[in-house]
């Protein structure tokens, strides 16, 4: 039986990739470029490369926040995608300060230039690394996260990322030179992978089986 | 540092696969889709399709070949080969390409990389940049894969694209590319320290030793093989194994 899906164009990004690949993981995907079939969704992705700012424009064009935020009230399952995971947080802080969705707490901040030795790594933050439990060790099963290998790697491109204010609210790091970085967050059936599941081979595809389960 | 990544190269004419030797003379391998496949199932970290004739024909007929790879495989998409505007990148990352690579177009006009980093993130922008040694430590820029001079010094060249916008650099060695003997590791070091941005070695891998000296003495952040993997000299798990157990972090698959 294949599920519903509203994937949420906004004007940013490569949406042929992300449509593909929940098609191929069972998924029925109808893509909205307006405010309309969001409200009414079974579950949403909100996908997106590119800059804070352009992302909450262009949502505001289409009139698609409001409607992405009472989806996400209503506790069907969400899920942000790079930027899409960014927009969910207060504030983002590229080419200026910005306001998110403000779904979760915290701030969107610059990848720190230097590993947590002080010295330089290559900034934007490209490639694949590995997805570790944060230490509030919250369960994976039942998660987006779930039957995953061990050391799970999946892929990262992305020159901010999220902080979130609430620990809690984390459910997987990655570590890039020492520095830890908020791969993906959940709050309630809404979830955020910093990372890109449909760039992430197998690993990735099973992250969105599993989110088409939720 | 990042993972290194493992790239599939793989060059395109029409509708086939080609390689060639120092950018140039060129055997029709076949059907991409079938190399790019196989090589997602052996675990490639990315691919890179370049339309090797694209800028002297002027025409970029790669649409058709990313929208099949980008169907099936879900990995990231490097596309380049005459690519000249900002409504050609983005009818590439419609069809699935991730990033852009940018080489004759962005020499003509600079302003070019920072419109495309603009629009669709700096990391979307690779610099593209075939290098042919002129005098010791000093390589020339050269465009349309390898043929027209540009008196452009490569090191000053990629220092300008990244303050420009480039996210990343496809640095190709024309000296060393197709010869299997190996990468221009001074090359590879002479661009990499002075960006702060990652950049991938291509042109010369021949074996696995290759690849470990490129990035332990060139400082490379990912290679791009093509010639070993396409005439199947050598797989790519046996690359991940090697680069494994000379201590090089590589994504485990």
């Amino acid at each position: 039986m294949s599920r519903a899906v509203t994937v949420v164009d906004y004007g940013i990004g490569n949406l042929y990739s992300v449509t593909r690949a929940l098609e191929v993981c069972g998924a029925s995907v109808r893509l909205t470029a307006s405010h309309e079939h969001i409200e009414d969704a079974e579950r949403v992705v909100l996908p997106g490369v590119g800059a804070f700012a352009d992302g909450m424009i262009g949502l505001a064009q289409r009139g698609q926040a409001d409607p992405i935020r009472r989806f996400i009230e209503s506790g069907r399952p969400f899920l942000g995608i790079c930027v899409g995971m960014q927009l969910l947080l207060d504030v983002g802080e590229e080419f200026g300060e910005h306001a998110g969705l403000g779904i979760l707490p915290g701030r969107v901040t610059p990848v720190p230039a230097t590993g947590a030795d002080g010295r330089p790594h290559r900034i934007p933050h490209i490639g694949w690394n590995v997805l570790v439990p944060p230490p509030s060790a919250p369960d994976w099963g039942g998660s987006i996260l779930a039957s995953l290998p061990a050391e799970p790697a999946v892929y990262f491109v992305h020159s901010f990322a999220p902080v979130p204010a609430d620990e809690r609210q984390r459910l997987a790091d990655c570590y890039y030179d020492g520095r830890r970085i908020s791969a993906s967050v959940r709050a309630g059936n809404a979830y955020g992978c910093q990372f890109h599941p449909e760039k992430s081979g197998p690993a990735g595809l099973q992250i969105l089986r599993n989110f088409l389960q939720i | 540092m990042s993972n290194l990544r493992l790239i599939a190269r793989l060059d395109i004419k029409g509708p086939n696969l080609i390689k060639g030797v120092h950018l140039e003379g060129l055997r029709v391998m076949g059907d991409p889709q079938q190399f790019a496949r196989e090589y997602y199932e052996q675990g490639a970290d990315e691919l890179i399709y370049m339309d090797i004739v694209a800028s002297l024909y002027g025409r970029n007929s790669l649409t058709d070949i990313v929208r099949r790879a980008a169907h099936d495989i879900f990995v990231p998409l490097t596309v380049g080969g005459g690519v000249r505007s900002v409504e050609d990148v983005n009818a590439l990352l419609r069809v699935g390409a991730d990033k852009v690579a940018i080489n004759t177009a962005a020499i003509a006009r600079p302003e070019l990389i920072t419109e495309v980093a603009r629009r669709y993130g700096s990391q979307c922008m690779v610099l593209s940049v075939e290098a042919k040694r002129v005098a010791p430590g000093r390589w020339e820029a050269y465009t349309d894969n390898g043929r027209e001079k540009t008196a452009l010094d490569v090191v000053d060249w990629v220092r300008k694209a990244e303050r420009l916008g480039a996210g990343e650099i496809l640095l190709t060695s024309v000296d060393q590319e197709g010869t299997r003997k190996g990468f221009d590791v001074a090359l590879v070091h002479a661009v990499a320290s002075v960006v702060s941005i990652p950049v991938i070695a291509s042109g010369g891998m021949g074996s696995p030793e290759h690849l470990v000296e490129v990035v332990n003495a060139g400082g490379a952040d990912a290679v791009a093989m093509a010639d070993c993997l396409h005439y199947r000299r050598i797989r790519l798990p046996e690359i991940r194994a090697a680069a494994l157990e000379a201590g090089l972090r590589v994504r485990k698959t």
